[in-house]
């Protein structure tokens, strides 16, 4: 069994239909704890022991987010300045976070297609990704596939359940351990383990 | 056994403690309670009390000394003189006018001219015991009725001592006992030269500023440091008793003096201290007052002129109500403020009981007389309470601040969300920003005044006192969830506060505090969301101040953040402290406490610096130093 952090950031969930759909799916979910950063920092005064405390009683950290500027909403970036500290998570004494794993779960606007090097925004989500990628790295952590959902504004009600559904699927089989490393090769999206 | 000092307590303390909270329950209130109680005891019932409630009463009436010095104690002398226009015309007016109408009447029954003026003017004295009592129950003193019937009040106590003197010239017979009465005629000032009279009373009153002022504080400083907290309420009572003991000396009310002496004391560092040390004994002197009011009332009298007596009583009701309710109109105050005032004032106060004693001495009125005036005095004071009642539940609901009520709410359409009870500075801005973001809410307020305006700017508002829990039934309190307790008073928050545990435990209780002292009070009455009004304003401003002195705006925010954050947690650390040392005394208790928060203050690790942006350690390491 995997504890599963769910480090959940929308500065306006009342506004979202995708995210508050993804919540309610893993809400029953054994072994996933959520942490709704806005509601926790609304002020983004982040309780860096805290934050440390939960990082090491979970073994997969997952950061649920819209995916703003091509990268993540204010407070997640906040959170990376101030909670992984030089010698805690990363540095030559930093083993905090050795071992574990990480992974992002993102909504955005534009469709795969357009996140290729002939679409609009040029890049991959992988290659946007980067950034995260590479601190999992730094703190000795798994990045994990990321899972995806695209062209948000043209999702109908059917395709959202479906979406909740593959998230749920994700989240239960990464809990218990349904994953092996061997599964992640050569895949872009950690949906594709669950669609297949 | 009647006579044991002991029985005659237990008799009294049994009798308030049985009859007042009955009165309260029902929604009388304590000096209603403690005047049944009185004639519960007394010769007209159970007959545990017999002539002895006479001088008991006039024992229990140092109460009322106590009370005007804790009232002087809350009233600076900037705040008196601000009320001087207030306190020489409606005061002025008011006995001048009463005592006209009154008198006047009086010589229509063929009483002749002095005797009517003495009547007059003895009538026109209200009960300061009961009014203010009343008022404060309610939360009321700060209202345009609380600050007119306070200054009325307080012209009548300075104005009994120019009528103990006046009085003894209108004699028409031979005084009965030439020793005189117990008050001012016998004392120590007549046997003086009259060029050296004036010069004692003033000097006696210079003498009460200038010791207030210079001799009294470093005499608590002293007391404070011996740590034992019964003495200082043993100096605390020395203080009252002794100016009550100079002022009878030179013949001026002890009312008075304690009350100068309060003013004094007002901006001293020891105003609470003394406060909440008078206040119990204050508290239970005049509730032994009203008792004995109530256990003097003579009903054999009664018996015999009931009719008499009873019409008495309601005229001079009348007159009085209606000499005051000129004052109030012609003082603006609205007509809801209007009406409290003046149906608060129009009983004739328990001077009159002193007064109607001194005049049959010196054989100014016949005793017959007396004895019917006492009667009637009592009986207008136990009517007092009543009358305000009505005024409360009948007259008030018909007029201008519950009139709308009817017309544009009945009870099941108030179905807001939050209710905040107390409208002043603290409340509307809540109030005002809940309703910015579309969040309905129903305010209740004591202040007549600022509920007439409310209702005007279109909030909606209700009249009456928060912790009644009837007023927050009609609120909406059932179905609301949560209630806003930003009242300006700790006491009455404290009130509320059980009144919504016990009848409304549905309700997310948000309660303002004044200070840390308040905090941990509300903290042991079981509160989880407690506001302290003061501390994000002030940390505000250490933002600005430290922002000017050149740090960079975000890392003083973030300051005062990780030192709000702190200041909480050490709030509730010392707590528990607290609650241990509560025998310390007060005065000292302050000074730990603050050397305690600023200790915790010292040993706070890290107050300013946000390990994960400061790279100090990276550095070290990239240098290979680490």
């Amino acid at each position: 069994m995997a504890r599963i952090l769910l480090q959940f950031a929308h500065p306006i969930l009342s506004k979202s239909r995708i995210h508050a759909t993804l919540l309610q799916a893993c809400l029953n979910l054994k072994n996933v704890t959520i942490n709704d950063l806005y509601e926790q920092y609304p002020d983004l005064y982040i309780n860096v022991e805290r934050e440390q405390r939960l990082l090491l009683s979970h073994d997969i950290i997952i950061f649920q987010h819209p995916f703003y500027w091509y990268s993540s909403p204010a407070i997640i970036k906040q959170w990376f300045d101030l909670v992984l500290e030089h010698n805690w998570a990363y540095g030559s004494r930093g083993n905090a976070l050795a071992g574990k794993s990480m992974m992002n779960a993102i909504s955005c606007g534009g469709s795969r297609q357009a996140y290729t090097p002939t679409g609009t925004n040029r890049f991959t989500i992988n290659q946007f990704l980067a950034p995260f990628d590479q601190t999992a790295h730094l703190c000795k952590m798994t990045y994990l596939p990321p899972f995806v959902i695209h062209a948000t504004h043209r999702l109908t009600a059917d395709e959202l359940t479906e979406y909740g559904n593959q998230y749920c699927s994700v989240l239960s089989a990464l809990a218990n351990d349904r994953f092996t490393p061997d599964n992640f090769e050569g895949i872009q999206y950690i949906n594709e383990l669950v669609t297949r | 056994m009647k006579e044991s000092f002991f029985f005659q307590a237990m008799v009294y303390l049994a009798a308030a403690v049985v009859m007042v909270p009955i009165a309260k329950k029902v929604g009388l209130g304590s000096v209603l309670g403690y005047l049944l109680a009185g004639v519960l005891i007394g010769p007209a019932c159970l007959q545990f009390v017999g002539q002895e409630g006479t001088d008991i009463m006039h024992f229990a009436e140092f109460g009322v000394v106590m009370m005007l010095f804790v009232i002087g104690l809350e009233l600076e002398p900037s705040r008196l003189w601000r009320l001087r226009k207030a306190i020489l015309g409606m005061g002025g007016v008011q006995i001048a006018a009463t005592a006209l109408l009154t008198g006047g009447l009086a010589l229509l029954f063929n009483v002749v001219w002095q005797q009517a003026l003495v009547l007059g003017l003895i009538i026109a004295l209200s009960s300061t015991a009961i009014v203010l009592q009343s008022l404060n129950e309610k939360g009321l003193m700060q209202t345009a009725a609380g600050q007119g019937s306070f200054a009325v009040l307080l012209f009548q106590d300075i104005a009994v001592i120019p009528m103990l003197a006046l009085f003894p010239l209108l004699a028409t017979a031979t005084p009965a006992t030439q020793a005189g009465g117990d008050h001012g005629s016998a004392s120590l000032i007549d046997s003086l030269p009259v060029w050296l009279q004036p010069i004692v009373l003033l000097g006696s009153v210079a003498f009460i500023i200038v010791a207030g002022r210079y001799l009294t504080p470093p005499l608590f400083r002293v007391v404070a440091k011996t740590g034992m907290r019964e003495l200082f309420t043993a100096t605390a009572l020395l203080l009252v008793v002794g100016i009550a003991v100079l002022m009878t000396t030179v013949g001026l009310s002890p009312a008075l003096g304690t009350f100068l002496a309060g003013v004094v004391l007002a901006n001293s560092e020891y105003r609470h201290e003394l406060e909440s040390d008078i206040d119990p004994f204050k508290g239970l002197l005049l509730g032994l007052f009203f008792i004995a009011v109530g256990a003097s009332i003579d009903f054999q009298l009664i018996m015999a002129n009931p009719l008499l007596i009873i019409s008495l009583v309601l005229s001079i009701m009348l007159c009085k109500l209606l000499v005051l309710l000129a004052i109030g109109r012609s003082f603006n105050l609205s007509t809801e403020q209007n009406l409290i005032f003046s149906f608060g004032l129009c009983q004739i106060g328990e001077f009159a009981f002193v007064l109607f004693s001194f005049t049959a001495q010196e054989g100014i009125l016949p005793k017959s007389l007396t004895d019917i005036m006492t009667a009637v005095v009592a009986i207008s004071m136990a009517f007092t309470p009543l009358v305000m009642l009505l005024n409360d539940k009948l007259i008030l609901p018909r007029l201008g601040v519950k009139k709308e009520d009817d017309r544009e709410s009945d009870v099941a359409a108030e179905d807001n969300p939050v209710i905040i009870a107390g409208y002043g500075h603290f409340g509307n801005t809540i109030g005002r920003f809940l309703q910015a973001n579309n969040v309905g809410t129903t305010v209740l307020d004591v202040d007549s005044d600022n509920v007439t305006w409310l209702r005007r700017m279109g909030f909606k508002v209700y009249y009456g006192d928060a912790s009644r829990h009837d007023l927050l039934d009609i609120a909406g309190a059932a179905r609301a969830k949560i209630i806003v307790i930003a009242i300006n008073d700790p006491e009455k928050r404290l009130e509320l506060i059980e009144t919504v545990k016990k009848h409304f435990p549905n309700l997310h209780i948000l309660v303002r505090s004044t200070n840390r002292y308040d905090a941990y009070d509300l903290m042991n009455a079981g509160m989880l969301h407690i506001y302290r009004e003061t501390l994000d304003t002030s940390l505000r401003l250490g933002v600005d101040a430290l922002t000017l002195l050149g740090h960079r705006a975000h890392e003083a925010s973030r300051a005062a953040k990780t030192f709000f954050i702190h200041d909480e947690r050490t709030l509730k650390r010392l707590s528990a402290i607290r609650n241990e040392d509560e025998y310390l005394m007060a005065a000292r208790e302050s000074m730990d406490e603050l050397e305690r928060v600023i200790q915790a203050d010292r040993n706070a690790t890290s107050l300013h610096i946000e390990e994960g942006w400061d790279d100090a350690t990276l550095a070290l390491e990239a240098k290979g130093t680490n």
